[in-house]
Parts: structure tokens; sequence; C-alpha cells
């Protein structure tokens, strides 16, 4: 008897088990009403207030609602994506942080819709709204590497580029015209040498102790620009794209040169002490309590600046060329992008919230509240002057999403740190190169065999 | 009815089974699969290459091997400086002084901190750029200006820096386990001890080390499995791998993943990894069997 009862209450205790289960997970969402919700997620900190407001003006002029869900920082954003993207749990609307051929495999999963049906309707007034090269970094063109249908397939929101920045008030102090910064690179080292001269000198005032240059190459990717933009410059956008191609080596005297210029920035002074290890937020807190001369960071450090110290009296600049051969080209284009979901419900309400959000108006209040570039041509008449000087060199951009081609991971890899070790003093630029395309080589290789 | 005695016992631990088939077993078995893949994480379908991902880590990733020194250097500091500190600190708190209870919970903050807390609050006393730079400072109030340094963004130094934050941090559960198997050594040995003429250290020898033996060995597997897997500290205190400096498996495993969207080979790296912590797991327990027998 008691066995029996022992047994009975096992399976109580089993079914009351399932159904506990069953009632978290699997129950589905009933409403009384019918109402659309569109879920978008994002990673943008700065501009999560200027969304709930647009979200509300939004749900005001149409009904829907638009929930903008914020997840912070960029790193837990993308795991977050992929962890979705894997369960097929991606909202309505996202971004997508990464490189092109992570873009690629989004679309190859079906998890991104196609919006150039979209874009093209109405005489492609969508689409011509935009500046080409942000919408260039969402596109795959005709015949692309990555074998994605041609088309376009997020939406930028806005437009950023990446460069020098240099402190006005600081180049007086050291004795500089302000509204001259350097232009070329001998120039560049020879302000390290005043800063250094300044920093050692009894002179006081805010020239003493304060850095050179500052950025955040703890995280590789900026080491990465900054090295494509001089690769750019000394060599030529064909020979950059060359060598990813595998045609011309890593060991090659241009891409020498290029990585000697770390070691010329390293002997001159001009890094800022811990460089290699500092993000970029502490290099935004550096340059905007005037503690360095000059700062590598994108557009979207105008608001960060403004919210750290308004009163900061800096301006953009190109990094300064080596050569004169070819022109100096600065990473740009679209900053932030947004992709509707394929599978998604609401995707046609996604598509006209997007539209909404790209439009004049829409663009022009975000570009005034969060001072990024705006990404609608038409929208460009208020922003501050700082941000135009940024948006004067929209021209000279390139990025790696529009190259057409992707380097190997390891091989970046190899390169960023390189580069790292460069800057500490343990190789030479020669030793470098050579083990970059050791593992070029490697890769080329790997790519060979699994094809065949 | 013994079936049913059978049927019984499985419907009672069936749950437990299945939540631990499900978080533990089944993700064991899908990451072993995936180590023989090349994917990224997205796509649809996964190449087989074999033990392609496996021959990368072992004969082509420099970096790897240099994350798995710098994990046994970090343990090593931890297996010497934090455990001989617990040890001694466990020791100290066994024996009637003053405020021990105090002591004791005072040691076992450290460990129950966050390890991204504590690796951004030493970054703020020892980093002299976007910290406080407070042991510089010190170092110079008190005269000692010659080893002012950049501890963290030196690779002399960073990965040293490191591992001591990180025994600061971990000794606390060694004190723990250590104050727990000192209470258990009978009061009578030392009594016996004493009466036989030992004296403190004697005893100590040849009564508390041998029979500390299982406990400290205990620890000491506990310390390498824990500190082989530390890198929410080092991402803290360092904020990033310093060209490979301050990099350990776990962070190399995570930059397959994130940075170079290489799911199966970072799957490989996590395989091969437990590899190696299960190996030096087997030798130490059996090195200590050995010398329990002895």
């Amino acid at each position: 008897m008691g066995k029996i009862k022992n047994f009975s209450f096992g399976i109580i205790i089993l079914i009351f088990g399932f159904w506990i289960l069953n009632f978290c997970g699997c129950a589905p969402k009933t409403t009384s009403k019918i109402t659309t919700t569109i879920t978008i997620w994002h990673w943008m900190t700065d501009r999560e207030a200027t969304f709930q407001e647009l979200a509300k003006r939004y749900k005001t002029k149409t009904g829907i609602q638009v929930n903008f869900d914020l997840y912070a920082p960029s790193d837990a954003y993308s795991q977050k994506v992929r962890a979705a993207a894997q369960g097929e749990n991606l909202p309505d609307i996202f971004g997508l942080l990464g490189e092109k051929r992570d873009f690629a495999s989004f679309i190859k999963a079906g998890h991104i819709l196609d919006l150039t049906p979209y874009m093209e309707e109405n005489n492609s007034c969508w689409k011509n709204s935009f500046f080409e090269k942000a919408l260039a970094v969402n596109e795959f063109s005709e015949g692309n590497s990555y074998g994605i249908k041609a088309g376009i397939y997020g939406v930028p929101i806005d437009v950023m580029t990446i460069q020098m920045l240099y402190n006005k008030d600081l180049f007086s102090d050291l004795g500089l015209n302000p509204h001259k910064p350097p232009m070329t690179f001998a120039e560049f080292l020879n302000i390290a040498k005043m800063i250094s001269a300044a920093g050692g000198s009894a002179s006081g005032g805010k020239a003493a102790n304060m850095q050179g240059l500052v950025s955040g190459w703890g995280e590789v990717w900026m080491i990465d620009c900054l090295a494509n933009n001089y690769a750019f410059n000394i060599m030529g956008e064909d020979k950059v794209l060359a060598t990813i191609k595998g045609e011309v080596p890593y060991t090659d005297s241009d891409w020498i040169t290029v990585l000697s210029l770390f070691a010329q920035m390293r002997d001159s002074g001009l890094l800022s002490n811990g460089i290699i290890t500092m993000v970029n937020k502490t290099a935004e807190q550096l340059f905007a309590t005037g503690k360095a001369v000059f700062a590598f960071n994108g557009s979207w450090c105008v608001n960060v600046y403004k919210g750290m110290n308004p009163k900061l009296n800096y301006a953009a600049m190109l990094p300064p060329k080596v050569s004169d051969k070819y022109p100096m080209r600065i990473w740009g284009g679209a900053g932030s992008s947004f992709m509707v979901n394929a599978r998604s419900k609401n995707k046609a309400e996604a598509v006209k919230f997007l539209k909404w959000l790209t439009d004049r108006d829409q663009q022009a209040y975000l570009a005034e509240a969060t001072n990024n570039l705006p990404a609608n041509k038409d929208s460009l008449s208020k922003i501050p002057n700082i941000l135009a000087q940024f948006a004067d060199d929209m021209e000279l951009t390139t990025h790696p999403n529009i190259w057409g081609v992707s380097e190997f991971p390891a091989v970046i890899e190899a390169l960023d740190k390189g580069i790292q070790s460069i800057i500490l003093g343990e190789k030479t630029a020669q030793q470098v190169a050579s083990e970059v395309q050791k593992i070029k080589e490697r890769e080329l290789a790997k790519k060979v065999n699994r094809n065949s | 009815m013994k079936f049913k005695d059978t049927l019984e016992n499985y419907v009672f631990v069936l749950p437990a089974v299945a939540i631990f088939s499900i978080f533990y077993i089944i993700p064991f078995i899908w990451v072993f699969q995936l180590g023989f893949y090349d994917w990224d994480g997205i796509l649809p379908t996964k190449i087989f290459i074999g033990l392609g991902n496996f021959q990368d880590i072992i004969f082509n990733d420099s970096s790897w091997w240099q994350a798995m020194r710098n994990a046994g250097y970090i343990t090593l500091i931890a297996l010497i400086f934090q455990n001989t500190l617990a040890f001694l600190l466990a020791w100290a708190c066994d024996r009637e002084i003053r405020l021990k209870n105090f002591y004791r919970v005072i040691f076992f903050i450290p460990p129950v901190l966050s390890e991204i807390v504590v690796g951004m609050a030493w970054r703020f006393i020892i980093n002299d750029i976007d910290g406080a730079n407070i042991l510089n400072r010190m170092l110079i109030s008190v005269g000692l200006p010659q080893l002012v340094h950049n501890w963290l963004s030196d690779p002399k130094t960073a990965l040293t820096t490191v591992a001591l934050v990180h025994s600061w941090k971990g000794f606390g559960w060694g004190f723990l386990i250590f104050l727990a198997g000192l209470q258990t050594i009978p009061r009578e040995l030392y009594e016996a001890a004493r009466v036989d003429g030992a004296n403190a250290w004697h005893s100590f020898r040849k009564v508390t080390i041998p029979l500390m033996i299982p406990v400290i060995v205990l620890v000491a597997i506990l310390t390498i499995l824990g500190t082989m897997q530390a890198f929410a500290l080092i991402i803290g205190l360092v904020g990033g791998e310093l060209a490979g400096h301050t990099s350990v498996p776990v962070l190399r495993i995570l930059a397959s993943m994130r940075y170079s969207s290489r799911f199966g080979y970072a799957c490989a790296q996590g395989i091969s990894f437990g590899v190696v912590l299960v190996i030096i797991s087997f030798i130490q327990y059996r090195f200590s069997r050995k010398y329990r027998q002895a």
C-alpha cells in the first residue's frame, strides 16, 4: 500500500513538473485586442531616449506600437543577436555588428529581408534619399564573392566617418596655429616631439603632462582602421584589395612601410601611455578632458564629447598623409543600419516604420538630438559645425564592407596583434609582415583544399 | 514488484536527469560535434572537416599556446602564493586569536565579489591612465619612486599583476576549505605530540601537513580548474589581451566565436582545453594518492 502511494505521489510530481514547464514556455500569447507591435533591438545607448521619443511620435501618427529594446554594450548585443538567430527568435527589426561576411551569413540563413523591391518602388524614391556610400555598406553587388543575390538588405540610419581630431587649445599652448592641423606624417611626428618636450618642461600650463594621440586600440579594429587608411594612402586601393585577394604578399615593401609608421609613432612619443590596452571610452574621456592633443575616433564622438565637456575646443582633420601618390582614405559610410527580419510577421509594417524613420524630418531630429550625421541627404541643414567637418570628407570614405572581398579573420587578427607588438617594441615591421603572410598562405591553402 | 520499484525510482530522478541532460549533456555532445565542423554560427550548413580544427590548434595556433602558457603562469602563482597565503591565514584563524571570527568574514569577502567588479576596481587603483594611480603614488610617498611603473600596460608586468590580483580575489575559497580541514584534525593528536616533546614546527610538519594532504590536493585541483578558466577579471583589469601577453584560453575561445565567427574552431578549442584540464586533474590526483600511500 505504502509503495503504491509513493508511486502515485511520484506520478503526481511528474505531471505537475511537466505542467509547470509547459506553463512557463509554451503558452501562446493571446490578446483581447489585435494591435501591431514592432520590436527593434539596438545597442546605441546615446540614442535610446531619442528612439523612444520617435516611437511615441510614430504611435501617435499610426497607432502602431514600436518597442525599442536596448542591449549594451555592443559585445553583449552582438551575442544576443547571434543567439536569437540560432533560435530563430530575432525581433522584427535589428542591427548587425560585424563584417560583411557575417551580414552574408545572416542573409543566407534567411534572417534578413531583401529590401530592394521597397527601395526601388516609386522610382527608387527611398533609395535615392540616402547617401550612396551609406547604402553601399548595406548592398551586395552583382557577382559578389559572398554568393548573395544582388540587392539592398539594410537601411542606414546614420553615417559616420573615422578621423583624427585635435584639441585647438592645446595646439595654442604648444605655440601652434590652431587652425592649421598637420597635413603630413612628418609634421605629425614633429608635433609629437613638441608634446614630449612640453610634457617634460617646467613651463606648466595645459601642455605639461599631456598625451599625444589617444584611441581605443585595446579594441583592435581601430588599429586595423588606421592601418588601412595609411595602406590606401601609400599603395592605393587596387593594391590593398589585391593583397586581400592573395595576389600581393604582406611582405611587400609598401606593407612594411605601413607597419613601420606605427614604430615611428612609438619612437616619436606620439602614442599615449597604455594605448594598447585603452578602450575607446577611456580615449574619449582623455580627449574630452583636455589630456590629449590628438584622438582617432568616429563622428559619434561629437555627442560623447558634448556630454563630457561641452566647452571642448576641437576640430576634425584627416590622418596626416605619408604619400601624395594616392589619396588618404578614411573609413566611413553607414554608421548604424537596421535590417528587417525576413521571418517577421510584421514585415510590411517594419519596412514602413524604417521608411518613416529615415525620412527627412525624423533624420533631422535624430541628427540634432544625437549629434550623429544623418543618412538622409536632405537632413544635413541643421548639423553643428564640428559634425559638418566630418561630413565634408564623406567623399574620401571607404569601408571593408564595400570592398567586395573580405580578409581572413586569422590574418586580420595577426596583423592587428602584430601592430600592437610593434608598438610595444617587441617585433619589427618585417617580422610582423612575415608572420602575417605565413598565416595568409595557410588560410589560402585551407580555402583551396575545402573548395576542392 | 521489482520492476515497479525500479520504475518508481526512475520516475523520481527523471526531472533532474531531464534538466541535467538539457543543460549539460546535450550541449556537451553538441559542442563536441561542432568541433569537427567549419561553422560560423549562423549559416544553416556546416562543413565537416574532421580533425582540421584540432590540427590547427595543436600545430598552427601560436596564440592558443601563448594563452595556455599565460594561464599556466597565473595558475602557478595561485598555487604557490594564493594557496600558501590561504593556508597560513586559515592556520592562524584556527588558533585562539583575537577577532578570529571577524577575520573569517573579512577574508571571505573577495571571492564573493564579481570578477569584473574586482578587475575594474583594481584597474582604478593601479592604472595611471584611466585610474587613480594610487599604487604608484603610494610608492612615491614611501620613497620608492624607482618602482613606479605602467603595471597594466607593460607586457613585462601585466601578467604578473593579473596573477597577483587573481590571487587576492581567490584566496578566500582556499582559506575556507583549509580552515574546515584544520578544524577536523583531532586536538588530541597535538596534545599527544606535545607530550612526546614535539614543538610547534614539529607538530605542524608531522601532524598538520600529513592530515591536510587530502584538503591540500582538493584545494590545488580546485585552484587549477578555477584559475585556468579565469577571464572576466582580465577583461575588467586589462581590458584585452595586450598583444597576447594577457590572453588566456577562455578569451581565445571567445575571440574565435565573436570576432572571427569561427564557432566550430571555438568548440574545438573548448574541447582541447577541457581535455587538458582533465589530464592535469588526473595527474595531480594520482600523484596525491601515491604520496598518501607512501
